[in-house]
């Protein structure tokens, strides 16, 4: 559906885009993951048509896109901050790209009461934009980028502006509703839970660059590098030396899966993968803050050597804050990850 | 009706003109939609285009009956004042606007004969004309049409509550009795002032203006830019003098400015409320001439002779109040009754005028305005 | 950007261009040296001097004055409003000799200070100042108020939350978002002041002069080509060195803004201080523009004997003694308005196009061809005039004795006022609700015409007022351009006032009055032209 090969885009001398090569099929939705700076909207600006790549090509079902101006790309684009046309009503910035595409005035009409259904905002067509709220207006501008049917719908930080339970209620209706409709999905975001919860298959990208590609689970269990391993939220993240089924690492010697990568590395411990413990068995750790995340709590650890150590633990096995614990490491919990270049 | 219909095909083809202008400039043939009505036409044509200054003005029977008498129809085209109308045509030399150039008079006369913008033509019925405004008798190159007077007018009202007697000479106007009353204009910038300066040269030669100028200074003479201001802001004997409260009531203005004032009074008074004083009075003559280039020779010349006709010069005194050069045009009631008679009018040759006004007008600049 | 870059190579730099080259080329060769002879007339010097500071200070004064009234007008709602900001777009239209006459019944003899305190101002530079003041408030009142009206009123309020005074965040908040159209407006008033040649020669004096009166007693009296051509390029230079300093003080402050609907930010005034804002700015109105036309209304109506109606039904007949026009005075108006309907259309495409083609480019060529479309503002009508007579007389082009040389004359002058007031909304104008629109399938004309056009329509109607009132009162490049045929309002006043006797002043001063009115009612019918908000398709 969409291929990107080597697409490259350089603001002075920094890459945006630095040789991305990149593949969405029919009906699949892909999530490109990055904290801010990494490229990944200017990826969608270089797929719209917005920017110019300064190298690499695009391509929509094989054709190549160079020269094709954005409003002949048949694409859909929801934009961060919505953009909602503010000298319209709702019904009017639905109706905007049919309009476009000299759709009759009747079947405009018709569809958009149909889009204003889908996102359950019915009968909202002469609403003024202004007075929408946050997330209303979110659903106007999802409406609007699907009303014209477009081939590929890209949406920039689709739910970054809106608060946490009605982000988490949006990305399953989201995610249902391109599964119903079949919309191939191209978001970008730098939440890893959206992405995670929305892509088929996420991307995460770094300066500019691909650092990881893979289906959510894939890189959820076994990040590519540190980078992706810390973005993705782990922060027990050290070099380690593997021999064996041992790591050695400054908190002392971690238990690792067998058949991991040999020699100098960086190992990730999940936080459930670190057991508490009494002070004498193990590593011997001042517990920090106590974090409550509903089922199960976050425990900070300082040991008395290395990094900060993130556990996580029940809440009746909570350690006091100032206690002092002994921790323990879960072969299954940590992955070897390849070292920093 | 046909106002809206014609106000929207003026627009639409002001929008055409303006969007279609890269495309006309690299097209070589264009219909001349764009010229309207006014497109320059071939010779043999009827029409006979006559470019004039703003004052320039005629009867509508008196033009139909050019038309009647020789098949050519009149077109008229005046731009800017008499100044700025010649030297428009200057500048167009040799593809020129129109047929006939009328308004250049003798202040101006040698800048046109030398630039060369006149054919010669000794209009029909010339031995009519009043010998002293043929400036050009030799070469034919300009046809006298008319005669103006540059003068000094009073505000009879005023000298008579002062029991004064209004002043007559250049003289006059430098004595105490009249200290404060005058308003002229700028010499640089209008006609009626440089006329004014020019009579003063002719009355006290190159080296006396000069002094006479000094005199007429500390004497209060005030000078403000054009006409219109001198005569409607500042002189207390015109309408628009007495309701802006004017103070002064002797102005630098034509001989007919009297009759004029009694032609637009209602109700038409008696007597005229201003008078001239016919001892400051500077000669105007102007002149018409074929253009050099003419698109439609015939008529130009059956123009020329036109303007010097019986009917066109008795015509002219109430259109553009100046008075006729032909012997046997009779001057209108309102001129004879109203007017004044100017005997001695001063004027300075023209090729005098030429080769000095510009040191003169400077001289008297730094004398008076600064 | 292809339209408006022929149109003002044609119809500006190639006339100008000629003019100048007449002026400065011996048998092909340019006369460089010239330029050095000319200036080093110290009565040249002189004038060049005057002309700087008096357009600096004239400037300088009409913002001060004119600021509060854009405040005013935007952010009070009063009784009358709309009428009040359509009366002082007045005095831009008329005739400078008519204003003088206005004016000198407020500052010269006999006049309100002259009677009030025995202070009379004319001859003074106070006079050409306050002349000026006059003329421009407008151009302030309409650039600055427009967008300040639009200003969202809760940033303001967002500052003063933040512990900033009032006055402290008008001057964080408001007048950096304001300073674009704050110094477009300025830019405008200098060039309008700098170029002055009426106010100057009626209320100063013959002892004052400008660059432009010099210019037209070369070229129009004398024919002294070279020494126009060289004063020209003077003011070329004055008014190049200006613009550029506009160019580096706007750059980097044009940036998007919230934009919301006027109606929403105007409210009535509250407390003492608001009150005595409005009233001092109704006050200024009052003295400085209403009264001064209140005399000409007078004066239309001052038969001598009483007040009547006398001149104006002189005006509907032809022949009222003797001919003054070949047509009645009042089918001027029909002329009049034809022509400035033409010119505004003209100056709207041209304008818009050019507007339209500078917000999406940066650059410096770009930026070039932005202070290029002001130098008609600082160019002689005469200069422009004549060099329409020598380029534009070969056919296809032998315009000159075509109407449409008159409203494209005056469009000169309108362009810059449509790019002026335009660019700051347009740029304002968020720029990925364009790229919205194009995503959506909008072609970038037609994502102008969906996005852009509504938001800046109010911008637009604005540009339009001016391009309109400049065209109705535009006098100078009418003059040259021969259609005796068909003389607009101001030449038809500058006939009548050029003739002696009380029916020609009278009916000088009905016509004037008629002007205005003509005017004012324009003003107000296209203020009327409401934005359609509710979203048709």
């Amino acid at each position: 559906m969409l291929t990107l090969e080597s697409a490259t885009v350089r603001f002075g001398a920094r890459a945006a885009l630095d040789a991305v090569d990149l593949e969405v099929a029919e009906h699949e939705t892909l999530c490109v993951l990055g904290p801010s700076g990494s490229g990944k909207s200017t990826l969608l600006r270089v797929v719209a048509g917005l920017h110019p790549p300064d190298g690499g090509r695009v391509l929509l079902d094989g054709a190549d896109q160079a020269g094709v101006p954005v409003h002949r790309r048949g694409l859909g684009l929801m934009f961060q901050d919505h953009q909602l046309f503010p000298h319209r009503d709702v019904g009017a910035n639905v109706a905007f790209g049919l309009r476009m595409r000299g759709v009759s005035r009747r079947d405009q009409e018709h569809r958009v009461g149909e889009l204003l259904d889908l996102v359950g905002l019915p009968g909202a067509e002469r609403r003024a934009v202004a007075a929408l709220s946050g997330g209303e207006q979110q659903r106007v501008a999802l409406a609007r980028a699907l009303a014209p049917r477009p081939k590929l719908l890209m949406l920039d930080e689709p739910l970054g502006q809106l608060d946490r339970g009605l982000r988490e209620r949006l990305v399953v209706e989201l995610r249902t509703l391109f599964g119903r409709l079949g919309t191939t999905v191209l978001a970008v975001t730098h939440d890893q839970g959206e992405a995670f919860a929305l892509a088929d298959r996420v991307v995460v990208m770094r300066d500019g660059q691909i650092a990881q590609a893979g289906t959510p689970l894939e890189v959820w269990q076994r990040p590519a590098s540190a980078f992706v391993a810390r973005f993705l939220g782990f922060d027990n993240v050290v070099g380690a030396t593997v021999a064996g089924t041992v790591a050695d690492t400054v908190w002392g010697k971690v238990p690792v899966p067998g058949g991991s990568p040999q020699g100098a590395c960086d190992l990730l411990v999940r936080p459930a993968g670190v057991r508490i413990g009494a002070p004498e068995e193990g590593l011997r750790c001042v517990v920090g803050t106590r974090t409550f995340r509903g089922n199960h709590v976050a425990v900070r650890l300082t040991p008395e050597r290395g990094p900060v150590l993130e556990a996580e633990c029940a809440l009746r096995d909570a350690p006091e804050e100032g206690s002092a614990v002994g921790a323990g490491f879960d072969a299954a919990e940590t992955v070897v990850l390849p070292a920093r270049p | 009706m046909t106002t809206t219909r014609r106000t929207r095909q003026l627009a639409a083809s002001a929008v055409a003109a303006a969007l279609g202008v890269t495309a006309l400039a690299g097209c070589g043939s264009s219909d001349d939609q764009a010229s309207g009505s006014g497109g320059t036409k071939g010779s043999g044509s009827k029409t006979v285009t006559l470019v004039s200054h703003d004052s320039f003005n005629a009867s509508k029977d008196v033009l139909k009956e050019f038309t009647e008498e020789t098949g050519y129809t009149v077109k008229v085209l005046k731009s800017g004042d008499a100044g700025v109308a010649l030297n428009q045509e200057i500048l167009t030399k040799g593809s020129p606007r129109g047929d006939v150039f009328f308004g250049v008079d003798n202040t101006l006369l040698s800048r046109a004969l030398d630039s060369g913008l006149f054919a010669p033509y000794q209009a029909k019925g010339l031995d009519r004309v009043a010998a002293d405004t043929r400036l050009d008798a030799d070469k034919h190159r300009v046809t006298p049409v008319d005669t103006g007077d540059i003068c000094v007018n009073y505000d009879k009202k005023f000298f008579a509550d002062k029991k004064l007697a209004p002043p007559q000479s250049f003289d006059d106007l430098a004595k105490p009795a009249y200290k404060n009353l005058l308003v002229t204009e700028n010499a640089g910038t209008s006609s009626p002032g440089l006329g004014f300066l020019l009579g003063t040269v002719a009355a006290y030669g190159e080296k006396g203006y000069q002094d006479y100028w000094k005199k007429l200074k500390s004497n209060g003479v005030k000078v403000v830019d054009g006409w219109e201001q001198a005569y409607n802001e500042e002189f207390s004997g015109s309408a628009g003098g007495k309701k802006a409260k004017a103070d002064r009531p002797l102005v630098v203005s034509y001989a007919s400015s009297p009759p004029v004032e009694v032609l637009y009074a209602k109700p038409q008074p008696k007597t005229a409320p201003t008078g001239v004083a016919t001892g400051t009075c500077f000669r105007q003559i102007e002149f018409a001439g074929l253009l050099t280039g003419a698109k439609n020779e015939a008529g130009g010349k059956a123009l020329l002779d036109f303007l010097i006709s019986k009917r066109f010069q008795e015509d002219m005194p109430l259109n553009m109040f100046v008075n006729p050069v032909a012997k046997d045009a009779k001057l209108p009631e309102l001129f004879t009754e109203f007017g004044a008679t100017v005997d001695r009018p001063a004027t300075v040759a023209p090729d005098l005028i030429a080769k000095n006004r510009e040191q003169w007008v400077q001289s008297w600049s730094s004398l008076v305005v600064k | 950007m292809a339209v408006p870059v022929a149109f003002f190579a044609l119809f500006f730099a190639y006339p100008v261009a000629a003019i100048v080259g007449r002026g400065l080329k011996v048998d092909g060769v340019w006369q460089f040296g010239r330029i050095g002879e000319v200036l080093a007339r110290p009565d040249i010097r002189e004038v060049l001097w005057f002309t700087s500071w008096q357009a600096l200070a004239s400037t300088a004064l009409t913002l001060l004055i004119a600021l509060p009234g854009a405040y005013v007008f935007a952010r009070f709602d009063f009784p009358g409003r709309q009428l009040l900001r359509a009366v002082v777009t007045v005095p831009f239209v008329l005739p400078t000799v008519v204003v003088g006459t206005a004016f000198l019944a407020l500052l010269g003899r006999g006049g309100f200070l002259d009677e009030l305190w025995g202070v009379r101002l004319d001859t003074t530079v106070w006079a050409i100042l306050l002349a000026h003041v006059f003329f421009n408030y407008a151009v302030v009142v309409r650039t600055v108020g427009g967008l300040w009206a639009q200003l969202d009123p809760r940033q303001e309020e967002a500052a003063r939350v933040l512990g900033a005074g009032r006055f402290a965040a008008w001057r964080r908040v408001t007048l950096p978002a304001l300073a674009p159209a704050v110094a477009a407006a300025a830019l405008m008033v200098f060039l309008f002041t700098f170029t002055s040649f009426g106010v100057v020669q009626i209320l100063g004096g013959p002892g004052y002069s400008t660059l432009e009166v010099e210019i037209y007693r070369q070229t129009a009296q004398l024919l002294a080509l070279p020494t126009a051509a060289v004063l020209t390029l003077v003011q070329f230079a004055a008014v190049g060195a200006i613009l550029a300093v506009h160019a580096w003080t706007v750059r980097r402050r044009e940036t998007a803004l919230r934009l919301v609907d006027p109606a929403r930010t105007a409210r009535r005034p509250r407390g003492a201080g608001q009150w005595a804002l409005l009233c001092g700015v109704l006050l200024t109105v009052l003295l400085l523009i209403l009264l001064p036309l209140g005399v000409l209304v007078e004066r239309s109506f001052d038969t001598g004997g009483g007040h009547g109606f006398d001149f104006y039904r002189a005006l509907a007949s032809v022949d009222a003694g003797g001919g003054t026009f070949l047509v009645a005075p009042l089918e001027a108006i029909g002329n009049s308005l034809q022509y400035a309907l033409v010119a505004t259309v003209i100056a709207l495409v041209i304008g818009g196009l050019a507007a339209a083609a500078l917000t999406r480019r940066a650059g410096r060529l770009v930026r070039g061809f932005d202070a290029l479309l002001m130098l008609p503002l600082g160019v002689s009508a005469v200069t422009v005039g004549f060099g329409f007579l020598i380029t534009l007389d070969k056919p296809p082009l032998d315009l000159r004795t075509s109407w449409i040389l008159v409203p494209l004359a005056q469009a000169l002058v309108g362009v810059p006022f449509v790019v002026r007031t335009m660019l700051p909304v347009l740029r304002a104008v968020d720029g990925r609700l364009r790229e919205a629109a194009s995503v959506l399938g909008a072609s970038p004309l037609r994502a102008w015409r969906e996005v852009d056009l509504p938001l800046v329509r109010r911008a637009l109607l604005v540009a339009a007022g001016f391009a309109f009132a400049v065209s109705l009162g535009e006098f100078g490049a009418t003059v040259f351009i021969a259609r005796p045929d068909r003389p607009t309002l101001p030449v038809a006043v500058a006939r009548l006032l050029g003739r002696a006797g009380e029916l020609n002043y009278g009916q000088a001063m009905a016509l004037s009055t008629i002007l205005m009115v003509v005017c004012a009612v324009s003003l107000l019918l296209l203020e009327r032209i409401r934005t359609d908000r509710s979203g048709e398709f």
